[in-house]
């Protein structure tokens, strides 16, 4: 492998990987040896081997989400060792690297828990219950016709910021894995809290937070108790002034917004 | 989300309620044999401005336990399968994941309070005591006596170890809960939680501890 540090020694290592048929048949964990791994592999391209190993048995290959392979699409998913992504903060599962285990170690590797991310298969969730989220409100209406000069509104810079930051929110879904509640505040506030400080999403804001909020009720996510767990293990660093962002903007839209029940 | 605001509120309320509480039970350590405890607990049980307190407070208990068995059923049910695996000492405290379990032992003390404390002073069952020529009811020697019992020191002692953890995470937490941060105050409000929580129960376990050791 390129600029791969000749040091390194390979590990032999035992992993213990959720398998599951589908959505409708029980679990369970399954171990696996895995031989000859790099330290510079990345968690993902372990598996991969591991894959290609089970292929050649004629076995079945695990299942699980990945796209971009770097750190921006937000597929990865995987708990592993009973963390979100993993022992390394602020990563994605794909920017995990093997160096950060030991030779000799057991990994477990567990699929999202929450009964809004049923399993699909394997370490595979059905993440949907997110997108649903999105589409109670989280866009705006714009109108077609002539563009408007960008520079036209002006926003400062700190307010541009916080609205950049709460805006990388990949949708992963580590800060519900993470949570003891499977709350889903920490996602739905980057989402409210990124629209709402921008002057274009301030004309929907007050019905926006009330569905997307209703939305997150009946997708079965826990409340918050702001353990603070979703913030610590979320691998963009989304903070938790987004969550008490959230409740402002919700608290002030039930007292004053138009729609009644 | 509007359920937590209703814990939020009560509990925050029921932290005030705490500090009034407190107060109030330091003239136990007046030196006069009880007689300013007495006056006091003889006010607490007959004036019309405390006794419909009492009913906003009996109240804020009751919201704040049922949304609390709501909420902790709720989040349950939100993850049916739990991990193999999880390593929560990583990403949070040990009082913020367990708010319910102290809670808990914070209400079987209560139960236990009320029992031995407040029904019998509230509708009756104690020794006389005459104070200034007036007959009044002896509750300070129910409280000496109780405080004899090494169990029953300890079971106060205990309960207040769980409150204060239960306020260390609770009143910062309610505070955020209403969205009530900045962060020119959020630092201000985690360190007076903090102070708080530490103060108040230390000032409550001390009550027994002294009966016990120094009475
Ligand atoms: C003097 C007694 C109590 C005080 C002062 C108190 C105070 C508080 C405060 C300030 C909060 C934070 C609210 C929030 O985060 O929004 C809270 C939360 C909570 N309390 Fe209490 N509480 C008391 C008794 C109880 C009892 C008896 C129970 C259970 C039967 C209980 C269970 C809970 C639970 C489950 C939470 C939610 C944890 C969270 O959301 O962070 N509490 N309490
Ligand atoms: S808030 Fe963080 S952890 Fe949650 S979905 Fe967005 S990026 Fe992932
Ligand atoms: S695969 Fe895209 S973030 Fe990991």
């Amino acid at each position: 492998m390129a600029g791969s540090n000749p040091n390194a020694k390979p590990m032999n290592l035992t992993l213990k990987v959720w398998r599951q048929k589908n959505r409708d048949t029980a679990g369970q964990l399954v171990s696996y040896p895995v031989k000859n791994v790099s330290p510079d592999m990345s968690f993902l391209e372990m598996l991969d081997v591991l894959n290609d190993d089970l292929e050649i048995r004629n076995e079945e290959p695990i299942a699980f989400d990945h796209d971009c392979r770097e750190g921006i699409c937000g597929a990865c998913s995987l708990f592993i060792n009973g963390r979100a992504h993993g022992p390394e903060r602020g990563t994605t599962t794909c920017q995990l690297h093997m160096r950060h285990f030991k030779d000799g170690d057991t990994i477990t590797i567990e699929p999202w828990r929450a009964a809004a991310f049923p399993v699909h298969k394997d370490l595979v969730v059905d993440r949907s219950a997110f997108d649903r989220i999105q589409q109670a409100g989280g866009y705006i209406s714009v109108n077609t016709g002539g563009v408007p000069d960008a520079n036209e509104i002006p926003i400062p810079k700190t307010v541009a910021d916080k609205a950049f930051d709460a805006a990388t929110c990949i949708q992963c879904g580590a800060c519900v894995a993470a949570c003891k509640n499977a709350s889903a505040m920490l996602f739905v506030s980057a989402k409210v809290s990124q629209l709402a400080l921008l002057p274009q999403g301030k004309t929907e804001r007050k019905t926006r937070v009330e569905n997307m909020v209703a939305q997150m009720d009946i997708e079965g996510f826990g409340a918050c108790t702001n353990t603070g767990a979703c913030a610590a293990e979320c691998p963009v660093g989304i903070s938790l002034e987004n969550i008490n962002k959230l409740r402002r903007e919700f608290i002030v839209a039930k007292a004053t917004s138009e729609n009644v029940a | 989300m509007g359920r937590k605001i209703i814990m939020s509120i009560t509990g925050l309320f029921l932290c005030s309620f705490l500090v009034v509480h407190l107060i109030g039970n330091l003239q136990l350590f007046n030196d006069d044999g009880g007689a300013a405890f007495n006056l006091y607990s003889y006010f607490m049980a007959n004036n019309i401005v405390i006794r419909i307190m009492e009913i906003v407070l009996l109240l804020g208990f009751l919201f704040h336990i049922y949304d609390a068995i709501v909420l902790v059923r709720k989040n349950k049910a939100a993850r049916p399968i739990q991990y193999a695996e999880v390593r929560p000492q990583e990403n949070s405290t040990w009082s913020s994941r367990n708010m319910g379990l102290l809670g808990t032992v914070i209400l079987v003390f209560l139960i236990i309070h009320l029992w031995n404390f407040f029904v019998p002073a509230r509708f009756g069952g104690l020794e006389g005591v005459v104070i200034e020529g007036a007959e009044y009811e002896n509750l300070y020697i129910r409280v000496v006596e109780s405080f004899q019992i090494w169990w029953y020191v300890l079971i106060y002692v205990l309960a207040m170890v769980a409150l204060a953890y239960h306020l260390i995470h609770g009143f910062q937490s309610g505070f955020q809960t209403l969205g009530l941060d900045h962060k020119k105050y959020t630092p201000f409000i985690q360190m007076f939680g903090y102070a708080f929580s530490v103060i108040v129960c230390l000032g409550f376990a001390i009550i027994p501890l002294y009966f016990f050791f120094l009475y």
